[in-house]
């Protein structure tokens, strides 16, 4: 095996991510606190860009519904996991919340999904109109009060769960981009009837992974409910976690892998920096217009261009040196 | 309990009149421009505003602001057609990936829109309404400024039809939606004619943030609520179908009216759920050609 086989395409991404998870397992050793929440923040919005890619980056179906299904997961935990009673052990809690989401997405996506993608996007982006109401009914109904504590479990073990969903999310979003189910949700995206010619169940295909999708942005919504100890309608279900993971998905690119996780770092950041200015999504309003106009492949377009060139320049320098080597002798 | 019921049903056509205001734009700006305008409802709640500010600043009465704010409303729609979503048609390689990324910047449109108001008019919503005395119509009592609402709305839906159905450019527009590059043969311009579309659906959003401030007040967070039911006032109606828009309208005004008597609560659960219901058993609409 020599330096050729290892630094190719298909070493490097499993390699990478292994090192990123060592340093990031590491990392609550000799870090503040106060970069704990950065971090934390980071692989949320990484976990939620990245299933949101994972349905609607190949396949070109908009979804909107991810803030709904994110607000289902943090609502279980407000029921299952209240603090000072916890129903049930928190793993089980976080693969109900999964489930719910999961069941969720296939019930939209099967109402939705065999129709044209408008109609999914609109039913989706009205999932969140509907499902706080009912939400919010629910807490005057039971309790009169706004909202609900949830059980700590304090902020390092928070993290290695957190963790642990990111990697399942990307070794998830990795295999499904190598995988027959990838290249059929690819074929959905690029001709749809084509795609159901060739044989792909494309309404399976496509309930199926926007199900998959949601499982993770429900248990990310679960873990952050744990993480904010806190948890109202108008926190579970906010516009933002629909509109944030789309945004980082298409400034990062959806062509790649590292796309939205580039996205998800630029912006969790950009947002961290941002955040005493009140209207920052003003200005993440405005470079999502200026990507979709002028860079729509993303970031990850551009570094894959930069990458080409530079493959091109390397090929390019033996030559060279030949010529130079015979011009000296 | 009669004078409830025909409470309850006079009400709902009153505010269905703004609904249906709310989804014609939207139907018009999908239907012939391909736009499917997220950024809908924040164009109703600048609307709503701007005309709140003119009547505070310049004392100028909402009959006439409506005016001003839809003219206003039709050039930002215009102009947004022609820069924004005019080069990102030229760029898409398919009508449906044009779909895609239209909707997408509707949606950073609505981030714009949002806070740009925010900053603009900071502070709790407001309550201010107009004209509101009531007056006694089949022996029950209606506030004056719905009736404005409803039979400006009822003027404008006219108009507008007879505009689409009647006029020399409205037939070049239904060509347009229906085949862009035969339109485009036949020495339409097309471009334009989307322009125009999309800038008539803001105009509309326009018309209707003012009737629905005059009526019920405004809120910088109104936005989503109006997007989310002109999406299922057109799913009702079929979707590009502006006829179906005006129908549906009503009917979720007054389904809207009987829920805000009995349990205000769900109004969106219900409005989603004929959504759901519509998209299963009829997805064209009760009105719709597809």
């Amino acid at each position: 095996m020599n330096i050729a086989t290892l630094t190719s395409k298909k070493f490097l991404a499993p390699a990478v991510l292994v090192l990123i998870v060592v340093v990031l397992a590491t990392l609550p050793l000799y870090i503040s606190p106060g970069t704990r929440t950065l971090l934390l923040d980071f692989l949320m919005y990484i976990i939620l860009a990245v299933a949101w890619t994972m349905f609607s980056g190949p396949t070109g179906y908009i979804s909107l519904a991810s803030a709904a299904f994110f607000g289902i997961g943090v609502y279980t935990p407000g029921l299952l996991y209240a603090e000072g009673a916890p129903l049930l052990p928190l793993p089980v809690v976080l693969a109900v919340a999964g489930l719910v989401a999961f069941c969720c997405a296939l019930a939209v996506g099967a109402a939705t999904l065999r129709l044209r993608g408008i109609f999914f996007t609109m039913f989706s982006f009205g999932l969140l109109g509907a499902a706080q109401p009912i939400i919010q009914f629910f807490e005057f109904e039971t309790h009169g009060a706004r909202g609900r504590y949830v059980e700590s479990i304090g902020a390092n073990n928070v993290y290695y769960l957190l963790l642990i969903i990111f990697v399942a999310a990307m070794v998830t979003a990795y295999l499904l981009r190598r995988s027959r189910y990838g290249l059929a949700l690819q074929s959905i995206g690029g001709n749809e009837e084509a795609a159901a010619h060739m044989g792909v169940d494309t309404t399976r295909m496509k309930v199926l992974f926007f199900g998959v999708s949601g499982i993770f942005m429900g248990i990310t919504g679960a873990m952050m409910a744990i993480r904010w100890h806190y948890v109202d309608p108008s926190i579970a279900f906010n516009l933002n976690y629909s509109f944030l993971p789309l945004l980082m998905a298409l400034v990062g690119g959806m062509g790649q892998l590292y796309g939205p996780v580039i996205g998800a770092l630029g912006f969790a950041y950009l947002r961290w920096v941002l955040l005493s200015t009140q209207y920052y999504m003003l200005i993440f309003g405005i470079i999502m217009i200026v990507f979709i106009l002028f860079v729509p492949g993303g970031l990850a377009s551009l570094i894959e261009r930069g990458r080409h060139r530079l493959r091109e320049v390397i090929a390019k320098l033996p030559k060279r040196g030949e010529t130079t080597e015979h011009a000296n002798t | 309990m009669a004078q409830t019921i025909l409470g309850i049903i006079l009400n709902g056509l009153l505010i269905g009149g703004i609904y249906a205001l709310v989804a014609m734009g939207f139907s018009l700006q999908y239907g012939v421009a391909r736009v499917l305008n997220l950024a809908h409802g924040e164009f109703i709640m600048f609307a709503a505003f701007s005309s709140l500010s003119l009547y505070t600043l310049f004392g100028i009465n909402p009959l006439i602001s409506v005016v001003i704010v839809a003219i206003g409303m039709f050039i930002v729609g215009f102009a947004l057609h022609s820069t924004m979503f005019r080069s990102l048609l030229k760029s898409s390689p398919s009508p449906a990936a044009f779909e895609g990324s239209s909707l997408l910047a509707a949606f950073g449109l609505l981030y714009i829109i949002q806070n740009t108001a925010k900053i603009i008019w900071p502070g709790l919503p407001s309550w201010a309404t107009f004209l509101a005395f009531p007056i006694r119509i089949l022996g029950v009592l209606i506030l004056a400024n719905k009736v404005v609402a409803l039979s400006f709305a009822l003027v404008i839906a006219l108009a507008f039809y007879l505009f689409l159905a009647r006029t020399r450019m409205g037939k070049a527009i239904r060509a347009a939606a229906e085949d862009r590059a035969t339109a485009g043969l036949m020495g339409i311009n097309v471009d334009s004619m989307l322009a125009l579309c999309f800038g008539l659906g803001a105009g509309l959003a326009g018309i209707a943030g003012v009737l629905y401030s005059m009526c019920y007040g405004s809120s910088t967070d109104m936005g989503m609520a109006n997007t989310f039911i002109a999406m299922a006032v057109v799913v009702l109606g079929g979707l590009g179908s502006v006829p179906g828009a005006f129908i549906g309208g009503l009917i979720l005004g007054v389904i809207s009216q009987i829920l805000r008597q009995y349990a205000p609560i769900f109004a969106m659960p219900a409005f989603y759920f004929i959504f759901l219901i519509m998209i299963l058993a009829r997805p064209a609409g009760i009105l719709g050609k597809r």
